[in-house]
């Protein structure tokens, strides 16, 4: 991205993109556990989209289909807020992987 | 009123967006997925700085779809009161249709709004401009390192009134914004908390339909400053009502009632004993604040079933 100086700047610095910050993959943060999801015990109550801080439910329609994990922070609350006995998301164990040429 | 259906609101379209830089667990996005649903009307956000606006607006980004304006510290009640102004006067002026909805929300942080922005907030809902605000009181100065703000617990540690050797954290109760709210008359107070997401949509939804000055107080969970495991805050927010320690009511037109009665009332411990902040006074010798802030709990409680029954 080339870096704008002040003489590109709107008047106030006004962003005129709203919503831009959706490039700003907070996924990356995630450190050493992520959540699963296992469809066939998910009841649709769509808990997990309500009490994700950081909007990383993915939804089709009417119905949850996984987790976005360029955002997932791994917070574990969708987990935790899941209601079935057998969980329909559970944290598991994530390698943590270091930036390339580290 | 149709039954609202998570699933439904769902479908809206996301008003703050992925990206934001909030913390893991943070209560706060919660806490605004919800409100942001209960308006289809356009809406323009005003945010004085706290988390959410210096986590949400970090140059060149936003999180904000909707039209949004940066307030300092203690101004976001004023701000609000100047764009409605100008709204009421272009539509005098002809400029845009007069039966044009266009929502105004206002929000703050607890030390935005009980501390430093209250005086802005005091006088906005006194001329009874015609706006939305919100508090998601997370008890303390988050943004700045935690230091204490006047809607801190009694007996939390903060970086201010630190728990050590002379000291037990903080010495002086809370103050009750939410009551002195209501004590402004204005036509539509509430207090909430995100797990119960249908009461706050409700809230929320009210609070924008009524015509004249909202106030809403929403209990924030912040693992940060709290001092608890991220996956925690919706069940810990549960606990604030069970033990009635954030109480659910409304005061509409002045007539209280409470949205939510435990079942069980639980003792404040479940609560202090769910947080880093609150870890120091099970010691011995703090045996006395944990009696305080029980007498207090206790006392307020009553005295809003009290007002609840009038
Ligand atoms: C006049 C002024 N004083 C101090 C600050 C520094 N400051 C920025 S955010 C903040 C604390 C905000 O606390 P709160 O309103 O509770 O929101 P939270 O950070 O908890 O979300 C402070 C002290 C400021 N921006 N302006
Ligand atoms: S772990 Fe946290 S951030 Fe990730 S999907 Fe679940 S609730 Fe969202
Ligand atoms: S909380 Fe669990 S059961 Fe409910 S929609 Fe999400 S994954 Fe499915
Ligand atoms: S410090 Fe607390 S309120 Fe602020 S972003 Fe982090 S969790 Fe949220
Ligand atoms: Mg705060």
């Amino acid at each position: 991205m080339k870096k704008e100086t002040w003489r590109e700047l709107t008047i106030g610095t006004i962003n005129l993109n709203a919503g831009n910050s959706i490039t700003n993959l907070t996924g990356t943060w995630r450190s050493g556990k992520k959540p699963e999801f296992i469809e066939e015990n998910c009841i649709q109550c769509f808990f997990c989209w309500l009490y994700c801080p950081h909007f990383a439910i993915k939804v089709e329609g009417e119905k949850v289909i996984g987790i976005n994990y360029d955002y997932c922070t791994g917070c574990g609350l969708c987990a935790e807020e899941c209601p079935p006995k057998e969980k329909a998301i559970i944290m598991v164990p994530e390698e943590i992987k270091l930036a390339e040429g580290r | 009123m149709a039954a609202v259906r998570l699933k439904d609101l769902a479908q809206k379209e996301d008003r703050l967006v992925a990206g934001h830089g909030m913390c893991l667990g943070c209560g706060i996005p919660i806490i605004f997925k919800i409100i942001l649903r209960a308006t289809d009307d356009p809406l323009i956000v005003t945010c004085a700085t706290g988390c959410l606006e210096v986590c949400t607006t970090i140059f060149p980004r936003t999180a904000w779809n909707v039209t949004w304006i940066h307030s300092a510290f203690e101004n976001a009640a004023a701000t609000a009161a100047g764009i409605e102004a100008m709204y009421r006067a272009l539509k005098n002026k002809g400029k845009i249709p007069q039966e044009k909805k266009i929502k105004i929300l206002a929000i703050g942080g607890d030390g935005g709004t009980y501390d430093i922005g209250f005086q802005a907030l005091s006088g906005a809902v006194e001329r009874g401009h015609d706006f939305v605000y919100v508090c998601y009181d997370n008890n303390v100065y988050a943004n700045t390192g935690g230091q204490r703000s006047s809607a801190t617990p009694l007996g939390a540690s903060a970086t201010t009134a630190p728990a050590g050797t002379k000291s037990p954290g903080k010495i002086q109760p809370r103050k009750d914004l939410t009551r002195i709210m209501a004590a402004h008359k204005i036509p539509y107070v509430a207090q909430a908390s995100p797990n119960k997401w249908l009461d706050l949509y409700n809230k929320a939804k009210k609070a924008f339909e009524i015509e004249g000055s909202a106030f809403i107080n929403v209990l924030c969970p912040c693992p940060t400053e709290w001092k608890y495991e991220e996956s925690q805050g919706i069940k810990l927010a549960q606990l604030a009502n069970d033990t009635c320690v954030w109480p659910l009511y409304e005061v509409e037109k002045g007539h209280f009632k409470i949205n939510y009665k435990p079942k069980q009332k639980l003792p404040v411990t479940e609560w202090l004993k769910s947080q880093g902040r609150f870890r120091h006074l099970f010691k011995e010798e703090n045996a006395w604040i944990i009696e305080a802030i029980q007498a207090q709990v206790d006392e307020e409680w009553e005295e809003l079933n009290k007002l609840a029954e009038m």
